[in-house]
Formats: structure tokens, C-alpha cells, sequence
């Protein structure tokens, strides 16, 4: 028995997206660039693609900017705007995925800029009265994710983007984690800039794309050909992106009924974990929260051995342990919630995906405690309770 | 995680789990917050018979871990390995020791088998400071 609960990692490629990806390898294999037929194919699919993205975010497909995936969007979303204004203040949050924090912290330590860490607080979601306090007259860009990648919480982008819009502040949002999941519309929400990518949604790895609203100006990231309107230069993937744009519109169209039911099935794995183990509670807000996270921590014992455990009897799940990472730092996302490290060390996160069954949560419902039990028997920390 | 089938067995059936009543010595190493701690008890006897007859050696040695995988595997390893040594010969059991008989450790997970070393050697020390109040 294999059961995959790290949906939040990456997405197996759903089969009709590698079913579209294929032909694409082999047989319309022409350069988009080419000006003969095999050229004119791949163009056609590549401007076909780019309006699947572009209709499922409420923007125009000039907008939407193929690159290779989540990290490449953020870096080029927030350094071409920092590279290009004379203003030095950019506020994001201390809970941001290491392809923003880090990009920030490299534009604070050797750019000089100043970057203003707004508190996400014990529900992990960001106040906007902290954001309105922080704004000065120096801020240019306003850095938020939608929905955080280890916990699950949602953001209120469309208030953010109100907010930034009157301020005339440049909004970029990070929504890697909720594309494709939640509905999002960046006309009404007011969002300037916004990373995608591609394998968090049953399409392929490597394989992304940065809205950049019209009007925003952005230098390119790579100096080249004229690819992408001149902005991502180099041959574009055509197959990734021709998967990517089917698994945005699979994603699209299943949207409701997928977070439905995993809506329910996260809601029984919460409680039937919080009800069967001691000394457990869910991290982050349980109701602005993505349908398919869980992020339980257990006191006294520690994450890898949990995974480790579960990995055993065949779930496959994450942890916030400092143990399991290559950093040996606890994760930051749970600091920024208020945790202790030894509660983020004792913290596992399940995501659940399309394929995620009753069954699956039931098994792990059933293994999942005596696994804590047998770890906390071990554990000098428990004996002092 | 690739860790040696070693490491998994130990880990998955750790030798040697709990706590001795008065124990004649404890060390506790490591702190909750960098995610692996270690108490370690230690009784210790003079050997009746063989080469260290007459010589203080480990009769019997438990401990408690929280931590990963390395953590507990190493913990349950040096109880094996020191059990039955003279005080002398198990302080001298080095992470190096250790990770050697497990069949090696992932690099980044050396840090983690510090603590059963640092453990065992603390649990004597506090056996000797016990020892020398006492007289
Ligand atoms: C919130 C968030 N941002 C960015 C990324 C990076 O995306 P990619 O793996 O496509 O570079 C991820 C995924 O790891 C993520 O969860
Ligand atoms: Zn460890």
C-alpha cells in the first residue's frame, strides 16, 4: 500500500495532460520561432496555451509570460522591479516560500533595499492593518503570497491589492499553491504580478508562468531572442507548456467539485487525528484554509521519526523538522505562526490531491496513533508531563 | 531519507528503551528546540570474571531519545556497544564508532550522532561527581 499525502510537494501529470504533452516531443516538434509549418504548429499551440492561462485568471494572454516554474517567476517578478525604481522599500511577510524570502533577503543584504516583514500572527494570515502601517512613501513593491505552501492558509490578496492600487505600490502575488485551486481574478483583485506553476497542479515540473498586468513595466530577466515578448528569452517548451495549459483548464473545470471532496476528507483526517492522539492541534487557521492541508503538530516527538514511521507503512507526508531539512533549521513558516522550534520539530503536513480516497485517510488514521504512542514512550520529553 | 538497513532496524526496534530506577548515573545531552535530545542511564558493577575482572564496567545502560531516525538509531546503537565495557573503554566510543557499526550515516546527519557519544560520556561523569560526593 502507497499513499501519497504531500500533494503540496508536487502532483503526479494527470494522464490527458501527457496525453496533449506528447505529440509535442516527436511529432510537432518545430521551434515556435520557425516561419514553415512546423514552426506555424508550434506557435498555434503555444498561443492556444497561453490563452487557456490567460482565460483562467481574468487576464489578456499579452499578460501572461511562460517561464520555467515558480522560482524563476518570483525572482523575475521581484528583482526586474526592484532593478528598475529608485525607491528602496519592499514589504512581504515572514512567511513567504524561500524563492520570495530569499530573493529579499539577497536585495537587503546586497542591494541595500529595505524589506519590511509583515507578522502572518497564530491563524497565518495577514492583517491589513499591519500592511497599511507599514507603507511608506519609499515603498514600490508589496510581496505576498496567496496561499502558504506549508500550512495551507489563505491570504486576502483581493484587500492587499486594493490597498496597493490606491497607493499606487506594485502588487506581486505568489500563487504558486492556489492556482488552479482557488478562483482568482486579477482584474478584481488588483493584482500587478503573479507566479504560477505548473507540477502543484497535475501538469509537469519546470514549467511555469509570471502574469504581469499591462501597464507594468519589466525588463527582461535574460538578454536573448525575442521569445515572450522579448522579456524570457530562449526556445519555449512547448510540450511543458502545452501541459501546463491542460492541466490549468482540467484544474479549472473540476475546481468545485475537487475541493469538495477533499474539503471533507481533510475535515475527517483533522478530526479523527485531533480526536484519537493527545497533545496534538492543527497549525494555522482551520477555516481560511486551502481544502486540501493539514499541518498537525504532535508534542514531544519530532518529525522525522514520524515520517520515517509512516514512510514505513506506506505514507508519504512532510514535516516542519529542522532533522528532515538540509538547512537544520525548523521551519520558518511555523516560527512565523508562533510556534516554538521544538513544536515546529513535532509538525507533519499532509496534503491531499485528486486521487486521495476515504480509505486512504481511514489507513492512515489507523496507523498514525500508535506510531505517536510508541515515539512518545521513547521520548525523555513526555515523561516529564 | 537514505539511511542503512542498520539504522532502520535499530530505529524501528530500538534495544535497550527506558529509564533505570536509581540509576547510578544520567546524562542528558541536546535540547527539544534543535530537534534531538538524549537521557541516558547508566548502572554501573565491577566485573567478576574475564579480563576486567575487578574494574568498574557498564552492567546496564537505557535510554530515552527524542529526535530522528539518526538520533534514535545511534542512541540504541551505543547502548549495545558500551554495555558491558569498562567505564574507560566506553567514554572513548567516538560518533565515528558509532556510525561505523550502524553501516554509516547520511553526511548531514552527523551532527545528530554527537548526542549518543556526548550522552554516554555525560552519564559517567555524573556517575563519577556522584561517586566522589558520596565518599
Ligand atoms: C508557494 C510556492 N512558491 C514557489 C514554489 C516554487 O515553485 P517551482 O517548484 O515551480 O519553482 C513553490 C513550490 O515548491 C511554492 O509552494
Ligand atoms: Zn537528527
Amino acid at each position: 500500500m502507497k499513499i501519497y499525502l504531500d500533494h503540496g510537494a508536487t502532483t503526479p501529470v494527470d494522464n490527458e495532460v501527457l496525453k496533449a504533452m506528447k505529440p509535442y516531443f516527436n511529432e510537432k516538434y518545430g521551434n515556435a520561432s520557425s516561419v514553415h509549418s512546423f514552426g506555424d504548429e508550434a506557435r498555434e499551440a503555444l498561443d492556444k496555451s497561453r490563452k487557456v492561462i490567460a482565460d483562467t485568471i481574468n487576464a489578456d494572454p499579452s499578460e501572461i509570460i511562460f517561464t520555467s516554474g515558480g522560482t524563476e517567476s518570483n525572482n523575475f517578478a521581484i528583482k526586474e522591479i526592484a532593478f528598475d525604481t529608485k525607491k528602496r522599500h519592499i514589504i512581504t511577510t515572514t512567511f513567504e516560500h524561500p524563492a520570495v524570502k530569499s530573493v529579499c533577503k539577497f536585495l537587503e543584504e546586497k542591494l541595500c533595499f529595505k524589506i519590511t516583514h509583515l507578522p502572518v500572527g497564530n491563524d497565518g494570515v495577514v492583517k491589513i492593518d499591519d500592511l497599511k502601517k507599514a507603507i511608506t512613501e519609499d515603498t514600490f513593491l508589496v510581496t505576498i503570497m496567496h496561499a502558504n505552501n506549508e500550512i495551507g492558509t489563505i491570504n486576502p490578496i483581493e484587500e492587499i491589492g486594493k490597498i496597493c492600487r490606491e497607493k499606487r505600490i506594485i502588487f506581486h502575488t505568489d500563487a504558486v499553491q492556489s492556482f488552479g485551486k482557488l478562483n482568482i481574478d486579477v482584474k478584481k483583485m488588483n493584482i500587478d504580478l503573479m507566479s504560477m506553476s505548473a507540477h502543484k497542479i497535475y501538469g509537469p515540473k519546470g514549467i511555469g508562468a509570471l502574469y504581469v498586468r499591462k501597464g507594468i513595466k519589466l525588463n527582461p530577466m535574460f538578454q536573448g531572442g525575442s521569445q515572450e515578448f522579448k522579456k524570457r528569452p530562449g526556445t519555449e517548451n512547448i510540450p511543458g507548456i502545452v501541459g501546463f495549459a491542460k492541466a490549468a483548464e482540467i484544474a479549472n473545470n473540476r475546481m468545485e467539485k475537487d475541493n469538495e471532496k477533499m474539503r471533507e476528507l481533510r475535515d475527517i483526517l483533522i478530526d479523527g487525528v485531533l480526536d484519537t492522539i493527545p497533545s496534538s492541534a492543527l497549525n494555522g487557521s482551520a477555516e481560511k484554509r486551502m481544502t486540501n492541508n493539514a499541518n498537525i503538530r504532535f508534542d514531544y516527538v519530532e518529525g522525522e521519526s514520524m515520517l520515517m514511521h509512516l514512510n514505513l507503512k506506506g505514507i508519504a507526508c512532510s514535516t516542519g523538522s529542522a532533522c528532515s531539512s538540509q538547512s537544520l533549521q525548523p521551519s520558518h513558516v511555523l516560527k512565523a505562526i508562533g510556534l516554538s522550534d521544538e513544536q515546529s520539530h513535532g509538525s507533519l503536513r499532509f496534503t491531499l490531491g485528486r486521487q486521495t480516497t476515504k480509505k486512504d485517510i481511514n489507513y492512515l488514521l489507523k496507523v498514525l496513533p500508535p506510531i505517536i504512542e510508541n515515539l512518545r514512550k521513547m521520548s525523555p520529553l513526555y515523561k516529564c508531563r | 531519507m537514505q539511511y542503512s538497513k542498520k539504522v532502520m532496524e535499530l530505529f524501528t526496534k530500538p534495544k535497550n528503551v527506558g529509564e533505570i530506577k536509581n540509576a547510578d548515573g544520567i546524562g542528558e545531552v541536546g535540547n527539544p528546540s534543535c530537534g534531538d535530545m538524549m537521557s541516558i542511564y547508566i548502572k554501573v558493577g565491577k566485573a567478576t570474571t574475564g579480563k576486567n575482572k575487578g574494574k568498574e564496567i557498564l552492567k546496564d545502560i537505557k535510554f530515552k531519545t527524542y529526535g530522528c531516525a539518526a538520533a534514535i538509531a545511534t542512541s540504541s546503537m551505543i547502548t549495545e556497544m558500551a554495555k558491558g565495557k569498562t567505564l574507560e573503554d566506553a567514554e572513548k566510543l567516538s560518533r565515528n564508532d558509532i556510525a561505523e557499526e550502524l553501516g554509516g550515516l547520511p553526511p548531514i546527519k552527523m551532527h545528530c550522532s554527537n548526542l549518543a557519544a556526548d550522552g554516554l560520556k555525560a552519564a559517567i561523569e555524573n556517575y563519577r561527581k556522584n561517586k566522589a560526593k558520596k565518599k
